[in-house]
């Protein structure tokens, strides 16, 4: 109906041809967006603000429950967190853990990358490793510990035991995973250029697969220091050098929450910190830089 | 001279439940300089073919040769450009992707080879881009820096698998007078996999072919003398209608509507 009206109102449309127009004549293509807009759109302040009204809700809450040993105040557990800090306790009980967990990881991830290097070398190797995920991975590692205390008695052997339970099937999973993942044209590409064996897995598949494979190290992270500090609680390793968890366990002995807190604070703060820092950054240079991951 | 010689290759393929017969008894014959394309429509193994000829999969019957040397795995010797975008490596910049195959064959020194890649970012008009992420760039440059990946090493051949068939259609014209261009200059050997038409007559010096199900030669035609210039002449349209029929009027009537563009 519109295009008929068109047609009679002008009779014939004729064609044109025309130079474009001076694209500075449109105007600012590019506009940079005011300090309120980019800050408000920044996630760490976004992130931050969402603190801010928690520790509001939590000061709130115990000011009116009035009852620190059941619920201290924010407060009061930064003041017994920072006692705790300044004085030596906590930065040395941390240190006990963090060397543990350090261990548990390393070797973690080393029999992590044996197996996937089984596996992606044969057929065989794949059946073993999916088999041994499929049985190990539910299992929870706190499971193992006492098995592990018969086996390697009370001390660090023994958490490390339970921490590279709790790493390697993540690990080994994820990395499988991520191999398979890899796009034919992608591995034609590698072995276009003649690349085979430990050269093809190191160029090609780790790399391409490296999204997964980090996810893998995050949450095989997070597996290994949930399992450690639980696992310290249950035992204190050789009595004066324990870890983070044995300072909770003991304040709880004595009763003394804002102590059990500023504990469960340091447990969360260093969660945050690996999470926020170590594995932000490296994705920040990896993935994300790479267009792999947004 | 004779680059490349396939003689009487049947290639064959397993799916879960099938044993697929993709070409059978193919022969043919590639030049040093030429410009050879194979042509067919979906389901004629053209592209099975051309995996044969870069080494990926062996013949069940028959001999691939290069040079007089039967092809035995892949090798930089016949650089591959695909025809999906995936082939870059997304973890290097386009520099660092067109350096990857030299650095890894170490055909030439560092400093030659980083020289090397340069002149072909260059050639390819992505100089700008050069350590820039493949990620930040259209389908277009991606396919431009697997050109130029692959040219840098200078292969005895350039083995293309429909290299431009992801491409809109403007882009993909650009991207065949820019291949024809390069050609102008180097000279180089290539062997092309396409279903279309136009592209093969454009881009080819040589056009196999090929019948579907399996794959079998049907024809060898020169199309040297055809470009875009004449794109438009009588010529070319009869050249085209020729090879039209040699697909479709194979024995019975058919609709032309599978091959176009």
């Amino acid at each position: 109906m519109s295009l008929a009206q068109t047609k009679s109102r002008n009779g014939e449309r004729p064609e044109f041809e025309r130079e474009p127009a001076q694209s500075g004549a449109v105007g600012d293509i590019e506009r940079p967006l005011s300090f309120s807009e980019r800050i408000l759109n920044n996630e760490t302040f976004q992130r931050m603000m969402i603190l801010v009204v928690l520790i509001v809700i939590w000061e709130a809450y115990a000011r009116w429950l009035n009852n620190s040993l059941l619920f201290p105040s924010f407060t009061e557990t930064i003041g017994t967190f920072w006692r705790d800090l300044s004085n030596g306790i906590l930065v040395n009980r941390t240190i006990t853990s963090m060397r543990t967990l350090a261990i548990g990881y390393a070797c973690g991830l080393a029999l992590a990358a044996a197996f996937t290097t089984l596996a992606v070398a044969s057929g065989i190797g794949t059946r073993i490793l999916s088999t041994l995920t499929a049985m190990f991975n539910p299992l929870p590692a706190i499971a193992l510990l006492p098995l592990a205390l018969i086996w390697f008695g009370l001390g660090t052997p023994s958490l490390v035991f339970v921490i590279i339970h709790s790493v390697l099937w993540a690990v080994a999973l994820n990395t499988l995973i991520g191999f398979r993942g890899v796009p034919e044209t992608l591995r034609m590409s590698g072995r276009n250029v003649g690349l085979k064996g430990a050269r093809y897995v190191g160029l090609i598949l780790i790399p391409a697969a490296f999204p997964s494979i980090l996810a893998g190290l995050k949450i095989g992270w997070a597996f290994a220091w949930r399992t450690l500090v639980a696992a310290e609680l249950v035992f204190g390793v050789s009595s004066r050098s324990g870890g983070i968890g044995w300072y909770i366990f003991e304040a709880r002995n004595d009763l003394d929450t804002p102590t059990v807190f500023a504990g469960l604070l340091t447990v969360i703060l260093i969660g945050l910190l690996v999470e926020s820092v170590i594995f932000r950054t490296i994705e920040a240079r990896t993935v994300n830089l790479w267009g792999m991951q947004r | 001279m004779i680059l490349l010689e396939v003689n009487g290759v049947t290639l064959q393929y397993k799916t879960p439940r099938h044993l697929v017969t993709a070409t059978y008894k193919v022969d043919f014959s590639v030049h040093q300089g030429d410009r050879y394309v194979i042509l067919g429509p979906s389901g004629c193994g053209k592209s099975t073919l051309l995996k044969a000829v870069g080494g990926f999969m062996a013949p069940v019957e028959g001999s691939i040769l290069i040079r007089g040397k039967a092809v035995a795995a892949p090798g930089p010797d016949r650089m591959m450009v695909f025809q999906e975008f995936e082939q870059l490596m997304p973890w290097k910049t386009v520099f660092e992707n067109v350096l990857f195959p030299m650095k890894v064959t170490r055909k030439f020194s560092r400093s030659d080879a980083v020289e090397r890649a340069n002149a072909a970012i260059e050639k390819v008009n992505l100089a700008e881009f050069r350590d820039i992420y493949p990620h930040m760039l259209s389908g277009g440059m991606k396919m431009r820096v697997a050109i130029a990946r692959a040219m840098a090493l200078e292969p005895d051949i350039l083995l293309m698998d429909e290299p431009f068939a992801a491409l809109d259609a403007l882009t993909r014209r650009a991207m065949q007078q820019d291949l024809l261009s390069l050609w102008d200059q180097l000279k180089f050997t290539v062997l092309f996999v396409t279903h279309s038409i136009e592209e093969a007559i454009l881009v080819g010096s040589r056009i196999l072919v090929l019948s579907p199900h399996p794959g079998r030669v049907r024809a060898e035609l020169d199309t040297a003398k055809f470009h875009f210039g004449n794109i438009d002449q009588s010529e070319f349209g009869a050249m085209s209608k020729r090879i039209h029929g040699l697909l479709f009027d194979d024995g019975q009537k058919r609709m032309p509507e599978k091959v176009s563009a």
